[in-house]
């Protein structure tokens, strides 16, 4: 099987991500090409060939150009599969990819199981196994489901690649920084999460406190900052922030994909949730089935 | 103008799951459906435009399934959509995003819709491809994942949402189809006069078969649980007693009780 993985690049910066796809390419067991709509100031390190088309040229993500490069590396490299990691440019632009190619396309991959592909679903309460029927596939993998390859030996062999200019209904604007931080929540060492199931706003300082009756930081996933409740800069999760803390304890949070792959390296993980089969479950070390406004000031009197 | 919403009807996350007898879905019996969360944001943003247009635009919502998806037209219809459309289909999980996709770009096709809206990704099967492929079915502009919309002058414009809290922001010229995320608005509850206005709207009925002309390109082989996390601990019981067990548990696992 020969794989073409697509790297990210963005404001003239290789996205690291590029080393999990390598990794995916290693547990398929694929020969791999790369490609890359970027510079060769930030090429990725390791061998193969790397189809390169200059952002300079083609700008920042315009997904009808950016599908018309991928499309001709696939041509060129004689890929079967178009691998993308799963993340707001891997959605948006694999099933244009799959769309022209008319290829079966599996969606945030999270393992290979009997040769098909395994993926969350349920709201990530259960996983399906889906194959593509396809000679050609097209895959988003989940961000952080395989791992880094790390930093490998060598340099790519760089070919290049020009597409004619096309047709597109979208112009690419600009970008919106993320608000100022408020909290760094990657170098806290404790990390107490609020979620929807701690009812509504005015319960978030219960949480609060636990949090700081173990030394620690406040997050929040979603649906809760999303409400209002608590401000961006503590959310954890892809659209958040991704942490490794000592402790992590999730309140009230059923343990959607995007909040798993925020927190799921995190060193010891317990769960607070009236739900015993919440997927939060997969990944914590300890599930204390309770209500969290009941079980949680209880907790944090203990502590004092 | 003309807009359309596509809807799909997903159970409750709540619910507990269990596999079909076919091995490949979930055993429907038992749960209760609702709209898709993120579905119900495309529903709110169609119905901000029409108001913000004065009234003009017609809004239409489609949805595929068997006849209780006609429970999430009627919450559309009550929430200012103008007329529904339900694809028949008894069993649209047999269907792959591609087959989904083209039964609503034959249908949308057939209609000249200058803008559809959709969630960004169901919550049942999260594929995040069906609006994409109706847009390159279609050959409309396409953007996902908005945490805002704009329109003005036949312009969209969609802020996207990227990671770490960066947004993305583009121009799209009609016809379009953006996806939308959760947050870019605050869907609003009908209410009950707009529910009693709502069951005057008409909901044409399609059935599917007549729409869908593509083969499947990926299959479902099996529905399972996760695998738990090896030697994760279940606690149970009252609050006092789960207090002192979890005391212990960190106080010797970790070393943050100090």
């Amino acid at each position: 099987m020969k794989a073409l993985l697509v790297c990210e690049y963005r404001e003239g910066t290789l996205l690291d991500s590029t080393y999990e796809l390598l990794a995916f390419a290693d547990r398929l067991g694929a020969e791999r090409a790369l490609v890359l709509i970027g510079s060769d100031a930030a090429l990725p390190a390791g061998t193969g060939t790397l189809y390169l088309a200059d952002a300079a040229k083609y700008g920042e993500y315009n997904p009808d150009v950016h599908k018309r490069i991928v499309l001709e590396a696939v041509a060129r490299s004689g890929a079967d599969c178009v691998v993308f990691v799963h993340s707001s440019y891997g959605w948006d632009l694999a099933p244009r990819v799959a769309a022209v190619l008319r290829a079966g396309q599996v969606s945030e991959i999270v393992g290979i199981v009997d040769g098909g592909y395994e993926v969350g679903c349920c709201n990530a309460k259960m996983r399906r196994t889906v194959a593509p029927k396809t000679a050609k596939s097209v895959l988003t993998i989940q961000a952080g489901a395989f791992g880094a390859t790390g930093i490998p030996a060598g340099a790519p062999q760089v070919e290049r690649i020009d597409v004619a200019d096309g047709a597109t209904g979208v112009e690419f604007v600009g970008y919106e920084p993320a608000e100022a931080k408020g909290v760094d929540l990657t170098r806290a060492e404790v990390i107490v999460s609020a979620g929807r199931g701690v009812g509504k706003k005015e319960n978030v300082p219960v949480i609060e406190g636990l949090a700081r009756a173990l030394g620690g930081e406040l997050g929040a996933s979603r649906p809760v900052v999303d409400a209002g409740w608590v401000e961006h800069s503590h959310q954890v999760g892809t659209t958040g922030q991704t942490v490794s803390p000592k402790l992590y304890v999730a309140c009230g949070i059923s343990g959607a994909i995007q909040h798993l792959a925020g927190m799921k390296k995190s060193d010891f993980i317990v769960a607070i949730n009236k739900d015993k089969d919440a997927p939060i479950g997969e990944v914590a070390d300890v599930l204390v089935v309770a209500d969290v406004m009941q079980f949680v000031p209880a907790f944090t009197a203990k502590l004092q | 103008m003309k807009i359309l919403v596509c809807v799909k009807q997903v159970p409750d996350m709540e619910s507990r799951f269990r596999p079909d007898g076919g091995g490949t879905w979930f055993e429907e019996s038992d749960l209760a459906f609702r709209m898709n969360e993120y579905d119900e944001y495309a529903v709110e943003q169609a119905v901000q435009l029409k108001e913000q247009l004065g009234g003009e635009p017609e809004v239409t919502v489609l949805s595929i399934g068997p006849d209780r998806v006609n429970e999430a037209i009627k919450k559309a219809l009550a929430m200012g959509c103008d007329r529904g459309v339900h694809i028949q289909d008894p069993a649209p999980q047999g269907k792959d995003p591609w087959q989904i996709a083209s039964v609503i770009a034959t249908f949308a096709g057939g209609e000249g819709f200058d803008l559809i809206f959709t969630g960004m990704q169901s919550q049942d099967r999260g594929s995040a491809q069906v609006g994409v492929l109706v847009a390159e079915l279609l050959g409309f502009a396409c953007a996902t994942t908005l945490v805002g919309f704009a329109f003005a002058d036949g312009v969209v414009t969609a802020t996207r949402e990227l990671e770490g809290g960066i947004k993305g922001v583009a121009r799209l010229r009609l016809p379009a189809v953006v996806t939308c995320q959760l947050g870019l608005n605050i869907p609003r509850y009908p209410t009950l006069p707009n529910i009693m206005k709502a069951k005057k709207k008409e909901i044409l009925g399609v059935a599917a078969s007549g729409l869908l002309q593509e083969e499947p390109v990926a299959a479902t082989a099996r529905f399972y649980p996760p695998a738990r996390k090896g030697g994760g601990v279940v606690l149970e019981g009252e609050v006092g007693s789960l207090v002192e067990q979890l005391y212990g548990i960190l106080k010797e696992k970790t070393t943050v009780l100090r």
